[in-house]
């Protein structure tokens, strides 16, 4: 990845979030997960982490498998999904350093 | 310069797909994303391909921007629509590269992909091919765009909005948390900045919020004084061209320049001073 993008990598980060490098979070805080509905993928619609007072923090467009990825500071957040027809959906999560914290989310 | 000179909305730009003077142009942080579908007839700028030189780091030359638009089809009288993905961060970077380059029959799609989609609307997997233009382009406008000197210079003396979220901005972060953090440089941010994130003038469908709740969360809550000059940064100048557009375009605030440069310059410039924590 370069480290010339405001928010994005050469070329931006995909649909569903940007790659973690393997199954192992490392060293970075790794939130992640997939949206599904009546056991599909959801693929259109976004996911959001918020944290305290609703600050938004980052948001991904879900992925072609309904998945999203977030590489957050340690602490305790909110992922929200939102998809077409007022599909809204909340979980409290909590991310730390050396973690991939899994958040399956049924809309 | 009015609201409805710069941004319409999804109605507006449905009633006019296929409209010959009209060009829908998709610019997205994902640059796969339009090749999934787009909005009918909307064409693609490639923000890293086609915006920026291929070996140094700066913008395409008048030259280079003249040839993109050529190519694409656009020509100087053309009304350019441009629409993109992540609350239209790198549509308002294209907005303010086309007004840099002085094509100001621009309009921001409010929302952008993300509104469009969660309307339903149709997207398409067509790619139009449009007839080649000789599109002529200005000189770039200097005074909407600032260089590091200028920023340097400006601490203490002029607005500094740094528009990156809280943990960014404290120096708790070096990047966005959608992205991996595996910057090399230093964190934290100019001082004298105020932190507004770019998200805070946004709705939750990416929607811009109203002209009174944003000269509120600007003039009351960030305590920017508008009689001042004013600079925007982020991390390249993306998501403070969104903030540069809200205050340039929406509120018509003459004397605001983008910082594109942002902190992966900055924050590896040596002997520069830089804060960490909140703002003093």
């Amino acid at each position: 990845m370069s480290a010339d993008g405001c928010g994005a990598p050469a070329g931006g980060a995909p649909a569903g979030g940007a790659p973690a490098g393997g199954a192992a979070a490392g060293d970075q805080a790794v939130v992640e997960g997939r949206v599904v509905r009546a056991g599909a993928p959801v693929t259109t619609g976004y996911a959001r982490l918020l944290g305290t007072g609703e600050e938004f923090v980052a948001e991904v467009p879900l992925g072609e498998d309904g998945g999203f990825r977030f590489f957050a500071a340690p602490g305790a957040w909110t992922l929200r999904v939102i998809a077409p027809g007022g599909v809204r959906a909340e979980r409290a999560v909590s991310a730390d350093y050396g973690r991939v914290t899994k958040v399956d989310v049924t809309v | 310069m009015s609201r409805s000179d710069v941004l319409v909305d999804a109605d507006w730009v449905e009633a006019r797909i296929g409209d010959p003077g009209v060009v829908i142009v998709e610019v997205d942080e994902d640059t796969s994303a339009y090749d999934k579908g787009h909005i009918p007839t909307a064409i693609k700028i490639d923000w890293k391909k086609d915006l920026q030189d291929p070996v140094r780091r700066d913008f395409v030359d008048r030259a280079g921007f003249e040839a993109l638009l050529s190519g694409r089809g656009i020509s100087n009288d053309d009304t350019v629509v441009l629409y993109g993905g992540n609350n239209n961060w790198f549509a308002a970077y294209a907005y303010w590269y086309f007004t840099l380059y002085g094509h100001h029959n621009v309009r921001l799609l409010d929302g952008g992909r993300k509104r469009w989609e969660l309307d339903s609307r149709e997207l398409s997997t067509d790619v139009p091919s449009r007839q080649a233009t000789s599109y002529a382009a200005a000189d770039q406008d200097a005074t909407l765009r600032a260089l590091r000197d200028e920023v340097v210079a400006a601490i203490g003396k002029r607005n500094l909005v740094d528009v990156r979220s809280p943990d960014e901005f404290t120096g708790r972060l070096l990047a966005p948390a959608h992205l991996p953090q595996e910057q090399a440089q230093r964190a934290g941010h100019i001082p004298t900045a105020r932190n507004v994130p770019w998200s805070k003038a946004a709705n939750e469908d990416g929607t811009f919020r109203s002209d009174d709740e944003l000269r509120t969360l600007y003039a009351d809550e960030a305590g920017l004084d508008f009689a001042r000059d004013t600079i925007a940064y982020c991390r390249i100048g993306e998501r403070s061209a969104h903030t540069w557009f809200v205050l340039h375009e929406l509120l018509d605030q003459p004397n605001v320049k983008n910082y594109d440069g942002s902190w992966t310059e900055y924050g590896s410039l040596v002997g520069v001073p830089i804060e960490l924590g909140e703002a003093r």
